[in-house]
């Protein structure tokens, strides 16, 4: 069994360690839900439900093909901009403004899938940082420009240029002739991420007193800040086989990784808070919409990208 | 006096144009293959209080306009072999203003062209829809009577009322529409995919003056705009 274990490529080495994860967490789940009859599991439930879907639909995304990974992560940027564009107080003159930055998440993904680093990497924050005023200017109302330009640009800037580090991270030609493995450094990434925001979330609702910011969201304090991340590093451990890293790296991407995304969550929820809105859509049961799932990764995404990037490629 | 006023209730029948040959199939496969994919997919497209629609015809559904796709999304909402049955009152001076515009809105929107001027007893708009009603057909109507700005509620006509008075049992079912004219404006062809709502209310039959009649719709409609 170990060797057979030892002998599986280290992604799918991986799909057995999510699986299991998995599986431990529906049976907490219903030892919860036997052991206290009487309290509501449902919301618990349907998020835990709802991880079993989105393991499923990531793991097929990046294992059947690179194009189709490449659309899916794609799918995600646009959904994701979407989202913040409907909640956005978008005037009538943005409008040709808002179809090109519409356009900008295909441009982006199709240099990705070229393989065009040099593309890929300044089209959003130089060209379409020139277009998107441009655009406005041409459709000559100044009243709320600032407000429109800088708007549509940061929201490209978050949803779009920063989660489509994930799908170069994946396809990327310069790491494969480096020797290294974009589908297992995605997956370190997305499960370190995704690990933080949870145990972040555990750390906080058993411990939690001592409240971070407690203007922007009052679900995050020391001690779901602390307790997650220390808890993540220590378990990225186990996912070393994933990474080019020795011991001590492990521990310390592990950290900038969850810090970052730390920092995701709490700007997408002042975002939220600011649009007057607790969820920003209705896509994932029990978790909300697009954004409010990838919101740690759209900035921890590029952080880790570049840190792999400049370092080991 | 308006022109037709005189013989409202009696009067021949408008017989209302007939639609072009094959249009039935051309307009299910085209909501099938495009509309439907289309609103879920790029519009992303939620309803709300769908159950509120009679699974009968006919009835008359009247909602805020401010966008080409508020009838492409509210015919959307019925199951596709209905969609013959169903028909959008729209201006003949725009959806017919030549040969090609009104094949196309005949056979993809089965529109009901109703006149909005040098209105005569031959052309009465409301005269067209009673018989539509009377022939089982129900309609879609946006009794602002052109597209307003984006999520506004503006002032109705009395064509509705008149409507309502003349076929005192008909169902006239409000609907809000959220987003419709953020997403693809007056004056706009290249849609925004900036998600889209429809709020459907439950089934009216509105009673009282024309002037009352107007205002209860406008209310029920306006009621939806608000946030539940």
């Amino acid at each position: 069994m170990q060797e057979w274990i030892a002998s599986l490529r280290p992604e799918w080495r991986m799909g057995l360690v999510v699986l299991g994860v998995l599986v431990l967490a529906s049976i907490a789940v219903w030892a919860l839900r036997r052991a206290r009859s009487g309290k509501d599991f449902s919301e618990l439930r349907s998020r835990v439900r709802a991880w079993w879907v989105m393991a499923g639909v990531f793991f097929a995304a990046i294992a059947l093909s690179p194009m189709l990974s490449v659309a899916f992560f794609g799918l995600m940027s646009f959904w994701a901009l979407k989202e913040f564009i409907t909640l956005m107080r978008t005037r009538p003159a943005d409008h040709g403004a808002l179809a090109l930055a519409f356009l900008a998440v295909a441009v982006q993904y199709v240099l990705v899938g070229m393989h065009w680093y040099g593309m890929f990497i300044i089209f959003i924050p130089v060209y379409m940082s020139l277009l998107v005023p441009i655009r406005l200017v041409l459709a000559r109302e100044t009243s709320g420009f600032v407000a429109a330009a800088a708007q549509i640009q940061w929201g490209l800037m978050a949803f779009v240029f920063g989660l489509s580090h994930m799908a170069y991270t994946l396809t990327s030609s310069t790491w494969v002739a480096a020797g290294l493995n974009g589908r297992a450094s995605l997956l370190f990434l997305v499960f370190v991420t995704e690990m933080s925001d949870v145990l972040q979330y555990v750390w906080g609702k058993t411990l939690g007193r001592h409240k971070i910011i407690p203007s922007v969201s009052p679900n995050k304090t020391w001690e779901g800040f602390l307790g997650g991340i220390g808890s993540t590093v220590v378990l990225s451990l186990a996912i070393r086989f994933l990474t080019p890293f020795g011991l001590g790296e492990t521990l310390l991407v592990a950290a900038i990784v969850a810090v970052a995304g730390f920092f995701g969550g709490a700007v997408m929820s002042a975002i939220k808070r600011d649009f007057g809105v607790k969820d920003f859509g209705s896509l994932i049961p029990g978790h909300g919409g697009m954004l409010d799932r990838v919101d740690s990764l759209c900035f921890a995404a590029p952080v880790f990208f570049h840190y792999v990037n400049y370092f080991h490629a | 006096m308006r022109p037709s006023e005189a013989g409202e209730t009696e009067g021949a029948e408008v017989v209302p144009p007939a639609r072009p040959r094959g249009a039935t199939a051309l307009q299910i496969a085209f909501f099938l293959l495009f509309v439907r994919p289309f609103l879920l997919l790029f519009i992303g497209l939620r309803v709300r209080g769908g159950a509120n629609l009679p699974r009968t015809d006919p009835f008359v559904l009247i909602a805020n306009h401010s966008s080409h796709l508020d009838t492409l999304s509210l015919l959307s909402l019925f199951p596709l072999r209905r969609l013959a049955r169903i028909q959008p009152v729209a201006a003949a001076d725009y959806f017919e203003r030549n040969r090609v515009v009104s094949w196309l809105s005949r056979s993809f929107f089965n529109i009901l062209p109703i006149a909005r001027r040098d209105i005569t007893a031959q052309n009465d708009p409301i005269r067209r829809m009673v018989a539509a009603l009377r022939a089982g057909r129900s309609l879609i109507l946006f009794p602002e009577g052109t597209r307003g700005a984006a999520n506004e509620v503006g002032h109705f006509h009395t064509g509705i009322a008149r409507l309502a008075t003349l076929l005192p049992e008909i169902a006239i079912v409000p609907a809000y529409l959220e987003n419709m004219g953020r997403a693809l404006p007056k004056g706009q062809f290249v849609p925004v995919p900036i998600f889209c709502e429809i709020r459907v209310g439950q089934p009216l039959c509105p009673r009282g003056n024309r002037k009352e009649i107007v205002v209860e719709l406008e209310e029920a409609v306006r009621r939806l705009r608000e946030p539940s």
